[in-house]
């Protein structure tokens, strides 16, 4: 093993690191809002929205996202229509395309995880609710929805990090994340295995640091599974 | 059915891997190419290989008596693959430059055409000054170097695209790194697409790909301007791609290509698929 040669790719790899976190945060933050109006459309019970938003978890989780961001990416810029308009000096950029593309396909998966996780509230905490007075938002803002995210985290963490790892398919469209700087060394330096395991590695730190924070966070809203603080025996006749 | 193929390929290169170190004289090879680079080497509507690698490899082989299998691969990863063993040579219009002789070895030339810059007809970089000069590396790097302080001016802040690890991204690198913004591509198809869709200004590549991409009917917005570059670090020319090792098929591919050359095979298959002779001399 040529240390000095990994750490010199580490060096190299780790500039582009900023890049790789900002599309994952911007797209996974982009996709959830989406999510939540595609898992509200679902459980509207309004036939029309609750078919649009089956047809879109249908069409975006289907497909192989490498199709999906070279459509948005090569595809819509074929059309001459799409690049006199008013949308072109986005989707001119290929970073604001990958964005759009793991945004899209993002908002499908956790889409349905959201779901699930608005489903899994009891019925009777909800009519609690209504009965002590609240209003059918309030009801949704303070039970249904903090209850439905406990509910979602382990399998929203796995979304997450899905989509940093799945960031590295934009290096196709030009964007130098770790990936795309890893395949420019390879072809610098034809090493294409120590290369390689940097770059994993660093992938596996980063998903190593979410994994705890999800963790964390987890911890933090389930404080009713833990097992009770034990208090120390209270001597008789002691008042507290 | 490619997919079987190169299954099938792999699986055989891997063989032929096992067994080398038994059977000293191969009798046959895996040549890689990339199958998306016209007019080197494309891929039929039909999923079958052509182009002047592919043609002149089958020539070759039938000199060496060799039983060729041509193989599509990216050409982003093919060094790393030759040295592997996932097949034995590589005839992908790829330029023997120094950096590459590093790790592997080439062949003589089969063909020389230089780096050409190409934009679009309504473009203010149509009027790009030297046209179809030729500057060399090796010869004439003074006039190399003026020839690009005469074209600063007009590439000033032009985002400019070019195949990934390509002679042509270096020549950027080494030229014109503090003048224009480079992106990097798989394949320079998608950076043909990305300069009709107007997201880069110009694009470098061979003056070999060039005159064909420029032919082709969803191209003819796109021309070929100012002056081409060759030699240097930008390659003596394409050649075969061969393992280190390989000596005994590098002797023989050097001894088929030196006939093909002398019988004017190479200039009859040059100017078949490039329009002009590309003979080294």
């Amino acid at each position: 093993m040529d240390f000095a040669f990994l750490y010199e790719t580490f060096v190299t790899l780790v500039s582009a690191i900023p890049t790789t976190l900002q599309l994952a945060a911007t797209s996974v933050a982009l996709g959830t809002v989406l999510a939540l109006g595609l898992a509200l459309c679902r459980l509207s019970g309004i036939a029309p929205l609750d078919w649009f938003a089956r047809a879109y978890i249908f069409i975006f989780r289907g497909t192989p996202l490498l199709v999906q961001i070279f459509l948005i990416y090569y595809g819509l810029s074929q059309f001459r229509e799409v690049r006199r308009s008013m949308f072109w000096f986005i989707l001119r950029d290929p970073y604001w395309c990958a964005v759009i593309a793991l945004m899209l396909c993002t908002a499908a998966y956790s889409a349905e995880i959201i779901r699930g996780g608005l489903l899994s509230v009891p019925h009777g905490q909800v009519e609690a609710g209504r009965a002590s007075g609240m209003s059918r938002f309030m009801v949704f803002r303070r039970i249904v929805m903090p209850l439905a995210i406990r509910q979602s985290l382990p399998a929203y963490s796995n979304e997450i990090i899905s989509m940093v790892k799945a960031t590295s398919l934009a290096s196709i469209i030009t964007i130098m994340e770790i990936t795309g700087v890893a395949a420019k060394l390879i072809s610098e330096t034809y090493r294409a295995i120590e290369v390689f395991i940097v770059a994993g590695a660093i992938y596996l730190a980063i998903n190593f640091l979410l994994i705890r924070i999800v963790a964390l966070i987890e911890y933090r809203l389930s404080p009713h599974l833990r097992q009770a603080p034990v208090l120390p025996p209270v001597a008789a006749g002691e008042t507290r | 059915m490619t997919f079987l193929k190169t299954l099938a390929a792999g699986t055989f290169a891997a063989l032929t891997l096992a067994t080398g170190a038994l059977a000293q004289e191969k009798t046959e090879i895996t040549i890689a190419t990339e199958g998306a680079f016209p007019p080197y080497n494309l891929t039929k509507p039909d999923g079958t290989l052509d182009g002047y690698d592919v043609e002149l490899a089958h020539d070759l082989c039938a000199r060496m008596m060799l039983k060729c299998t041509i193989v599509a691969q990216a050409f982003d990863g093919m060094i790393p693959a030759l040295n592997a063993g996932k097949f034995d040579a590589i005839m992908a219009g790829m330029s023997a430059t120094d950096k590459r002789k590093e790790v592997i070895d080439f062949s003589i030339s089969y063909g020389s055409t230089g780096q050409a810059f190409a934009t679009l007809k309504d473009s203010d970089l149509s009027k790009m000054p030297l046209k179809d000069a030729l500057f060399s590396l090796t010869t004439n790097e003074a006039g190399a170097r003026k020839a690009v302080e005469e074209l600063k001016p007009l590439l000033k802040g032009k985002v400019i695209g070019v195949q990934s690890a390509s002679i042509g991204a270096r020549f950027i690198d080494e030229y014109l790194s503090d003048t224009v913004e480079k992106r990097e591509y798989k394949t320079t198809e998608q950076h043909d697409l990305d300069l009709l869709s107007g997201r880069v200004d110009v694009i470098m590549a061979s003056m070999g790909y060039l005159i064909k991409a420029v032919e082709k009917p969803t191209n003819s917005e796109m021309e070929i301007v100012g002056p081409r570059f060759q030699g240097g670090f930008l390659g003596a020319g394409s050649s075969v791609g061969l393992r280190k090792s390989d000596t005994a098929l590098k002797a023989k591919f050097d001894e088929a290509l030196t006939a093909a050359i002398k019988d004017g095979t190479v200039k009859k298959l040059s100017e078949k698929w490039f329009g002009f002779d590309l003979t080294p001399q």
